[in-house]
C-alpha cells in the first residue's frame, strides 16, 4: 500500500493505483472528462488537474500513480481557473447547439461549463462547418463538430469490443475520428461512452430527453450471453437500449443485436389476435373459441390413443416461467412427457 | 458453463474449439479479447480462420468433424509424455486406465491423419496446455451439432479432467449456449426425461413429489420423445397432437422438404408465436404470444445465472403471455392452477420444487442475477462447478470415445463439405431481426462463402450467383470469396428462407442426444450462367 495526503486528508491506496482512484476510494471528487471507469486512463481532456506539493506542474489524476509521501491538492483557485480554461478551449469550437442536441440533459461537458460558471468563451473561433460525417456503420451518425476529441470511443472501440475500429486521424479541416468499416460491427459501444452527442444512435428519427426516459434494466433476448440492459422506454415506446455498466456478466457492454434488436416487438406483423384454420385459411378467433378448441381436440385424441398421441416444443427463447407451465401442462395434465425444445442446438 | 464469463478476462490460457465466438456471441468474445491483450494465450481450434482467430496464438485449422481425432490425440501426448494432472486424476477421476487403452491407438501420427493437423503441432500443444494451468476451454455448436455430437462433448470433458482443469476458476468445460434461454429451458424441464430441476421423471420418489405439488395422479413414468422422434411421429401418426411454442421448425431443422412434409401430416398443429412464421403456416390454431419485454420473468444464461426480464410495454391486441395460456388450457381440462404472474410461479412454484434454484427468488435477483446451484436463500450462487474436484456423483467419469466420421462425407458426385451456423447481424431464421430497423441493412442476404481456391477452380467471381445442392436440395445464393473459408469448405447460416442452409443439411442425428448434423453434410457447387 501507498500512503499519502489528498486535501490533507490521509489516504492508503494500492500500489500502482492512480491519484484519481486514490481520491475517489475516500470520496473526494475530481472532475473528469476523457476518463471512463472501464477504460485506460486516456488523459486527453486535462480536466482532472491537481496539484502536488512541491511539483512545479500540475498533474492529471486520472493517469498519475500514488507516490509513497506527497500531498495532493484537488481543490484551488488555480486548479479552478485552469478547469475553466479547459473547458473554455473546447467550447471555443464545439457549437453552442445544446437547444437541439439529443444529449442535452445528460452532457458531461454540459455539466462541467454548468459546475465551473463558464458564461462566456472569449476566443470563439470561427463556425467551422462540419456536417453530420459520415459513420462506419448506418446505426450511428458522428456529428463533427460536437466532438471534442476524448478518444473515448477510439479506446472502447479497442478495449470493451475488440473491434479496433476507430482512430484518430487527420481531415480536411481537422482532427477527426475515422472508422474503418470493415472492422465496425455497429455494436454501439462507442455511442454508450460518448461524453457528448458526437456520435447518436441513428436508428429511428424519435427524439427524446432524458428526464422523459424511464430506464428499465432487462436480459438481452439473443444469445446464451444474457447481457444485462436498460430498455430507455419513453410514452410507452423502447427508444433505445444501453448496456447495465455494473451489470453481470457484461459489465456494461452490448453487440448489435442487443443494442439495435429490440424494436421487433413493434412490427404490424404481430400475431394479435387468435386464428382457427377454416377450410384452409385462418380466420380470427376469441381467446375461448381457440382455447375450446385445442383443448377439445386434444381431449379427443388423448381419449382416443393415449397420451402419448401428444407432443409438444418449449421455446429456448421465453422465459423460465413459460417453460415450466408448458412441461407442466404436458406431464400434470395430459400426462405424457412428450415435451421437448431446441436443447440441441 | 462449469465456469463463468467473469473469469473469460483474466484467464491465462483459452482453447475455444466450434466457436464462432465474435459473431455468435460477442460480448464473451470481447472478454477473450481482453484476456489476450493482458498476455493471455488463446488457442483456436476451427476448420474456419474466422475472426477471433485475429487475437489467436495458434489456430488450430482442423478437418470439419474430426474433433474427437484431434483430442484424443493431444490426451495421448499428455500420457505417453506422463505430463497429465496425475494427482487430480488420481484424487478425483474414474476411469483412467480405459481412457489411456482407448488413446494409445491415437498417436499424433494418426490423429493427423484424420484432423489434418501436423503431429509435432499437436504434440506441442499438449505440452504446453500441461504447462498451462489452469486453462479454460470454450465450445459452441461446432462440438455438439455432429452425429458424434455427445462424444465431442465427452472428449472435450476427458481432455480437461486429464489437465486437472475443473473445479476452479479461469478453467472447465465451458459450452456458449446459443439461445438466450436455453440453459432455461432445460432447467425447468422442458425435456422428456426431466423435470424442473434435472429430476428424473422415472424416479418414483420424484413423480411423488410432484404429484403432491401438482395435487394430481399417475405422472407418466415412461420418458417422452424428442424432437426428431416427434417430427417422425407426425408421418407416421404416432403423434396426432403437436404443439409448437415459439419454434420454427421449418426453417431450423435440417432438410426443410422433409420437415414440411412432417408439418404438413400434422392432424392437429398449434402454434403459439409471437408472429407468423414458415412454421405457422401449417398449424390448425395459431395463438398469439407476449413477447420479450412485455413480460415480467426470467431467463437463465450459459452461466447459469437467473436474471429478471421486466416488462417494458404492453403487448399488442389480445396477446397474451405463454404462461396464461398454458394456465388456460389446464383449467380447460378441470385443472386450477393457482399461481397468477411468473413471479408467482417462480418464488411460490418453480423454486420450491427444484432445489438446485431452491434459493433464488425475484427479491434477491432485483439487480444482477444469482448462478445456480443457490440451494438456500442465504446462499451466494456458484461461479463455477465441482468446487475443489468434488463431482456431482463423486468422481470425475472419463468416458473415453473413438473418433467417427460424419454421417455424409464427400465423394465424387458431391465433393464440398457443407458448414453451417450463425452470423453477426441476425438471430436465426430472422423472425425478430429481420423486423428491426437497419439490421437488414447491415446484412441482407445469405452468401455462401467458398474459399478463394476453389473459386478459382470452379471459375466462380465474388458476389456471383451460384448453386449449392445436396441430396435433399438445393438453393441459388451469392458466391463470397473469402480467406476465412479453406479449401474443399463451403459455409452458409439459416437466416434466410429462399437459400436457408437447412434445404441441404443432412437430418443424421446423434444417436443419443438426436442433434441434427448441422455442421457437415455433402454439396456441390456450380455457376448458373
Amino acid at each position: 500500500m501507498v500512503r499519502l495526503t489528498i486535501d490533507g486528508k490521509e489516504v492508503m491506496a494500492a500500489e500502482k493505483s492512480t491519484i484519481l482512484e486514490a481520491a475517489r476510494s475516500v470520496g473526494i471528487k475530481i472532475p473528469t472528462l476523457c476518463f471512463h471507469e472501464k477504460l485506460h486512463p486516456i488523459g486527453s481532456c486535462r480536466m482532472c488537474v491537481v496539484e502536488i506539493v512541491g511539483f512545479t506542474e500540475p498533474v492529471t489524476a486520472c493517469d498519475t500513480q500514488v507516490i509513497e509521501g506527497i500531498s495532493v491538492t484537488t481543490q484551488s483557485e488555480t486548479l479552478f481557473r485552469m478547469r475553466q480554461e479547459t473547458l473554455k478551449l473546447l467550447l471555443s469550437n464545439h457549437p453552442l447547439d445544446c437547444p437541439i442536441c439529443s444529449k442535452a440533459g445528460e452532457c458531461t461537458l454540459q455539466d462541467l461549463v454548468y459546475e465551473f460558471g463558464v458564461t462566456q468563451v472569449e476566443n470563439r473561433l470561427p463556425a467551422i462547418s462540419k456536417p453530420i460525417a459520415p459513420y462506419a456503420t448506418p446505426m450511428i451518425q458522428y456529428w463533427r463538430s460536437r466532438c471534442i476529441l476524448c478518444l473515448r470511443c477510439v479506446s472502447a472501440c479497442r478495449e470493451l469490443t475488440g473491434a479496433y475500429a476507430i482512430s484518430c486521424g487527420k481531415g480536411e479541416d481537422g482532427p477527426t475520428i475515422t472508422v474503418d468499416p470493415d472492422k465496425c460491427v455497429s455494436c454501439g459501444q462507442c455511442v454508450q461512452v460518448c461524453p457528448v452527442g458526437a456520435l447518436v444512435e441513428n436508428k429511428h428519427p424519435d427524439r427524446w430527453r432524458p428526464w422523459d426516459i424511464q430506464k428499465i434494466r432487462t436480459t438481452c433476448p439473443y444469445c446464451g450471453v444474457g447481457c444485462q440492459q436498460f430498455l430507455h422506454v419513453k410514452d410507452n415506446k423502447i427508444v433505445s437500449v444501453t448496456g447495465v455498466e455494473d451489470g453481470e456478466p457484461n459489465m456494461g457492454r452490448l453487440c448489435v443485436k442487443g443494442r439495435f434488436g429490440y424494436d421487433f416487438i413493434y412490427s404490424e406483423e404481430r400475431l394479435k389476435t387468435p386464428l382457427i384454420r377454416e377450410n384452409g385459411v385462418f380466420r380470427e378467433a376469441s381467446w375461448d373459441e381457440a382455447l375450446d378448441l385445442v383443448a377439445d381436440k386434444f381431449k379427443k385424441i388423448i381419449s382416443e390413443d393415449g397420451p402419448d398421441a401428444l407432443a409438444g416444443v418449449s421455446c429456448a427463447r421465453s422465459i423460465n416461467e413459460d417453460s415450466y407451465n408448458m412441461q407442466k401442462l404436458f406431464r400434470a395434465v395430459f400426462k405424457t412427457n412428450n415435451i421437448d425444445h431446441c436443447a440441441r442446438t | 458453463m462449469t465456469n463463468s464469463f467473469g473469469e473469460f478476462a483474466d484467464a491465462k490460457t483459452i482453447m475455444v474449439i466450434g466457436s464462432n465466438m465474435t459473431e455468435a456471441h460477442p460480448v464473451a468474445a470481447s472478454f477473450i479479447k481482453n484476456a489476450v491483450t493482458k498476455g493471455a494465450e488463446l488457442i483456436v481450434v476451427d476448420p474456419r480462420r474466422h475472426r477471433l482467430v485475429d487475437f489467436a496464438t495458434t489456430h488450430i485449422p482442423l478437418k470439419v468433424g474430426s474433433d474427437i481425432a484431434f483430442l484424443n490425440g493431444l490426451m495421448h501426448v499428455l500420457i505417453e509424455e506422463n505430463i497429465y494432472n496425475k494427482e487430480f486424476v488420481s484424487s478425483f477421476c474414474a476411469g483412467f486406465d480405459e481412457l489411456k487403452a482407448k488413446v494409445k491407438t491415437y498417436t499424433p501420427e494418426y490423429s493427423s491423419t484424420i484432423c489434418g493437423i501436423d503431429p509435432e503441432i499437436i504434440r506441442q500443444l499438449a505440452r504446453r496446455l500441461a504447462a498451462a494451468q489452469p486453462a479454460m476451454v470454450c465450445y459452441t455448436l461446432g462440438i455438439t451439432e455432429h452425429t458424434c455430437g455427445k462424444n465431442n462433448v465427452m472428449s472435450v470433458a476427458n481432455l480437461q479432467m486429464l489437465l486437472g482443469n475443473l473445479g476452479k476458476p479461469y478453467a472447465g468445460v465451458n459450452p456458449l449456449r446459443g439461445q438466450n434461454n436455453v440453459q432455461g429451458a432445460c432447467d425447468m424441464g422442458a425435456l422428456p426425461n426431466v423435470f424442473p430441476g434435472y429430476q428424473a421423471v422415472t424416479n418414483p420418489d420424484m413423480r411423488l413429489k410432484f404429484e403432491t405439488a401438482w395435487k394430481v395422479k399417475n405422472l407418466p413414468d415412461k420418458v417422452g420423445l424428442m424432437i426428431p422422434q416427434m417430427m417422425d411421429g407426425l408421418v407416421n401418426k404416432k403423434v396426432r397432437g403437436f404443439y409448437i411454442f415459439g419454434e420454427n421448425l421449418a426453417n431450423t431443422e435440417p432438410d426443410i422438404k422433409k420437415v414440411e412434409h412432417e408439418l404438413a401430416s400434422a392432424e392437429f398443429l398449434v402454434c403459439q408465436d409471437i408472429f407468423p412464421t414458415e412454421t405457422t403456416r401449417f398449424a390448425h390454431v395459431v395463438l398469439p404470444a407476449a413477447a420479450w419485454s412485455e413480460n415480467d420473468g426470467t431467463f437463465a444464461n450459459s452461466e447459469r445465472r437467473v436474471s429478471r426480464v421486466r416488462t417494458a410495454t404492453a403487448p399488442p391486441g389480445l396477446a397474451m403471455p405463454n404462461w396464461w395460456i398454458f394456465k388456460q388450457i389446464a383449467k380447460r381440462f378441470g385443472q386450477n392452477w393457482e399461481a397468477d404472474s411468473a413471479q408467482d410461479l417462480w418464488d411460490n412454484e418453480i423454486s420450491k420444487l427444484a432445489p438446485n434454484i431452491g434459493g433464488i427468488k425475484y427479491s434477491r435477483i432485483e439487480k444482477n442475477g444469482l448462478q445456480w446451484p443457490c440451494p438456500t436463500e442465504d446462499h451466494p450462487g456458484t461461479p463455477f462447478l465441482h468446487k475443489e474436484g468434488r463431482f456431482t456423483s463423486g468422481l470425475g467419469k472419463f468416458n473415453p470415445v473413438d473418433w467417427t466420421p460424419p454421417a455424409e462425407v464427400p465423394d465424387e458426385e458431391y465433393p464440398f463439405v457443407l458448414s453451417t451456423g450463425r452470423r453477426l447481424y441476425h438471430y436465426h431464421t430472422r423472425t425478430q431481426t429481420g423486423r428491426c430497423e437497419g439490421l437488414n441493412g447491415l446484412l441482407g442476404e445469405e452468401t455462401a462463402d467458398i474459399s478463394p481456391e476453389d473459386a478459382t477452380m470452379l471459375g466462380i467471381a465474388d458476389k456471383e450467383m451460384i448453386k449449392v445442392a445436396s441430396r435433399r436440395g438445393e438453393v441459388i445464393v451469392k458466391a463470397n470469396v473469402t480467406q476465412e473459408v479453406p479449401k474443399g469448405l463451403v459455409w452458409m447460416a439459416f437466416h434466410f428462407r429462399e437459400n436457408n442452409a437447412n434445404w441441404l443439411t443432412n437430418p443424421a442425428f446423434d444417436p443419443d442426444t438426436l442433434t441434427a448434423e448441422y455442421k457437415a453434410c455433402a454439396v456441390k457447387l456450380s455457376r448458373i450462367c
